[in-house]
């Protein structure tokens, strides 16, 4: 029995193969390796992790090259490289989160920071507030109401279109030609650049209601112009996933096409809709560029979007570090920028959040 | 009974026509936005085309005012896609065939919040953190491989340079090459990948086998369309390079994209000057507008042949 065993230990099927605690022991002796290298430059923990794992990759594909041979060791490499890559790519996310963290919650914890505005906050009194170690006055309540009411306005204009568009291609359209040129133009809509969007509200209001005129309004057109690919290109993936049967067993009982696709083809499909309808709400929600050309910078509160100008938090958080309300003390400024960043980001978490959750909530019920 | 029935069917006529004239209104809709972005971006620019050149900013003409800051674009662009695409590529290799099953799509959905991020945001996050790390690098390469033109010193104090915009520009357009990628790569034959690991292939050889050739028309589509969003990405830019002339070194202050170019002086703009920035707009919508239609055929030509919807 014995001999049976040690015979198969040494069988040609798995000769000239690491075995499996190979990659453990190179693991450890990278860590080690590592440790005592970072010791000598002066240790610190990230550059101990980037080299046990540099070390480790070289170890596993030159004990392959030695043992398993060029094949496995150019395999061993790719893996490596694919998963490296992996990591790196990683480690903007967790910079740009860690950084905002670290800069925004003092400001975001400051008090009046949701609450009031930034009117009556000049130079004078962030310049104060430094010298006497003071609070920072003044927040982001106007930026935060304004990109509210503007991304509403935009979702209360870009769901109709978007939607009915989306029904148009997969009820109406049917790939005739019309419809193929609207998906392809939608397509191409998809990448305007967020700047020209904004430059054609700004032009297209500024002929029609004379140059300079920029409204909550008409950036949330240009929202729209960004926001209307996004709701059709996710409604039509979700109509199109409705199966056939419900609407034909709708028109075997002469439904109208019209009732059939309000009654039966949207309720079914609501639940993908809505969270894709979300998702584009959070990717407009953060667009800074085309507000920037059609909002204006204001430090009041207003709630009418059809006149005067308006802040939204990208914009604040814009204006806040390019131009400091006290340009010899910009911390304050710097600080409620990160604030509103900060701000900006739980948001937009939230709101892909909610689009998971609304995903779940109104999925159609199977069976009973 | 009979007249209530009639009204009732006639109700449902007119429904249907409503509905389906509404529906079709808004695709038609779609297509007159479109094309009125186009006219009045090219309506509001007309005059900057036509000025004198002494009135143009800088004073030579519209031509030589856009041509630098267009290759400025060009420029950040190449940056952001020679870092992006290999990384993008193997991120999405890494999720479609060689993370765990069970871990795969929250690995995506990580990849897909770097998307979810502002753009604001991570002007700032450049213009503040990254910079600040990039000096030493600039200044080491600045000194030792400043024979290269594009390394050329005396690196900037600040590291708010075009090479830190491109790290920035790479960051946002990774997950758009990788969760493309990732799709295309998804519905590569399962057949295909099969046989070549029953033909003794390891899992590389099977990737560039069998999964390679087949995603590549979706690579390169994934890429332009990538390029698209870097040419037109705007915050970022205006937030972390400083500005100036058009030179080849990318670690000292200088050069300029289009679209920061029109971020950072149009709210201040009245006159020409609107017309010209305007004018600007028009070139990027049109330089994007091609990428984007050439990205969107290869992608419809590989739908075709590949069998894939």
């Amino acid at each position: 029995m014995s001999t049976l065993l040690t015979e198969r230990k040494s069988s040609n099927l798995t000769r000239g193969r690491l075995p499996g605690y190979a990659s453990y022991v190179t693991a450890g002796a990278a860590v080690v390796l590592a440790a005592a290298l970072m010791a000598l430059a002066g240790f610190n923990v990230l550059g101990w992790a980037v080299l046990s794992g540099l070390l480790y990759a070289v170890g596993t594909v030159t004990s392959a090259a030695v043992v398993e041979g060029r094949r496995k060791a150019v395999d061993r490499l790719a893996t490596a490289l694919v998963v490296g890559a992996f990591l790196v790519a990683l480690l903007p996310l967790v910079s740009v989160i860690i950084t905002v963290l670290i800069n925004g919650i003092p400001g975001l914890l400051a008090p009046g920071f949701l609450g009031t505005s930034m009117n009556g906050v000049s130079g004078i009194q962030d310049n104060q507030s430094v010298a006497n170690h003071t609070t920072v006055l003044g927040g982001a309540y106007h930026a935060l109401a304004g990109s509210v009411l503007i991304t509403l306005w935009a979702t209360l204009i870009s769901v109709p279109i978007g939607l009915l568009t989306a029904i148009y291609l997969v009820e109406y359209g049917a790939g005739n030609k019309l419809s193929k040129a609207i998906t392809f133009l939608v397509d191409v809509m998809t990448g305007i650049p967020s700047i020209v969007a904004g430059l054609f509200a700004a032009a297209l209001f500024s002929m029609l209601l004379g140059p300079g005129t920029k409204t909550g309004f008409v950036a949330a057109i240009a929202l729209s112009v960004l926001m209307i690919p996004v709701v059709v290109r996710s409604s039509e993936e979700m109509l199109k996933i409705v199966p056939n049967e419900l609407r034909e067993a709708a028109y075997a009982l002469g439904v109208r096409k019209w009732r059939t696709i309000m009654k039966v083809v949207i309720p079914t499909a609501i639940s993908g809709i809505a969270s894709g309808v979300t998702l584009a709400i959070a990717r407009v929600i953060g667009e800074t560029a085309p507000l920037l050309v059609t909002a204006g910078f204001a430090t009041t509160i207003n709630f009418n979007v059809f006149s005067g100008w308006m802040a939204s938090l990208p914009t604040f958080i814009y204006t806040q570090i390019m131009t400091p309300t006290s340009p010899s003390n910009p911390d304050p400024s710097t600080q409620r920028a990160w604030a509103a960043a900060l701000l900006l980001i739980l948001l937009v978490m939230l709101l892909n959040l909610a689009a998971r959750l609304v995903a779940r909530l109104f999925a159609p019920r199977k069976g009973r | 009974m009979s007249i209530t029935k009639q009204a009732g069917s006639a109700g449902g006529r007119t429904g249907d026509k409503v509905f389906s004239g509404a529906a079709l209104g808004a695709g038609v809709l779609i297509m007159v936005v479109l094309f009125a972005v186009a006219v009045f971006l090219l309506v509001q620019a007309l005059p900057a085309f036509t000025a004198a050149p002494a009135d143009v900013t800088g004073g030579r003409g519209f031509t030589s005012y856009i041509v630098p800051i267009v290759v400025g674009t060009l420029i950040a662009a190449a940056i952001a896609l020679v870092i992006a695409t290999p990384i993008g590529v193997a991120v999405a290799l890494f999720i479609s065939h060689y993370a765990p099953r069970r871990l795969a799509q929250g690995l995506g959905y990580v990849v897909d919040l770097l998307a979810a991020i502002p753009s604001v945001v991570y002007g700032a996050w450049g213009a503040s953190f990254l910079a600040s790390q990039l000096k030493e690098p600039y200044q080491w390469l600045a000194d030792n491989l400043g024979w290269i033109p594009i390394f050329a010193g005396p690196a900037s104090s600040t590291a708010k340079t075009m090479l830190t915009a491109g790290i920035v520009l790479a960051v946002m357009v990774l997950p758009i090459i990788a969760s493309l990628c990732r799709e295309i790569f998804l519905q590569a034959p399962a057949l295909h990948q099969e046989a070549a690991l029953a033909l003794g292939a390891t899992r590389w050889e099977m990737v560039r086998m069998a999964v390679l050739p087949f995603a590549r028309g979706g690579i390169i589509s994934a890429v332009m369309l990538g390029l698209g969003r870097a040419l037109g990405e705007t915050m970022a830019v205006a937030l972390v390079l400083s500005s100036g002339p058009l030179m080849a070194s990318l670690i000292r202050s200088g050069n300029q994209t289009v679209a920061a170019e029109i971020a950072l002086n149009f709210p201040e703009a009245f006159g020409l000057r609107l017309h010209e920035l305007i004018a600007a707009g028009l070139v990027l919508f049109i330089i994007t507008l091609v990428v984007n239609m050439v990205a969107r055929w290869i992608i419809n030509r590989h739908k075709e042949f590949s069998g894939a919807n």
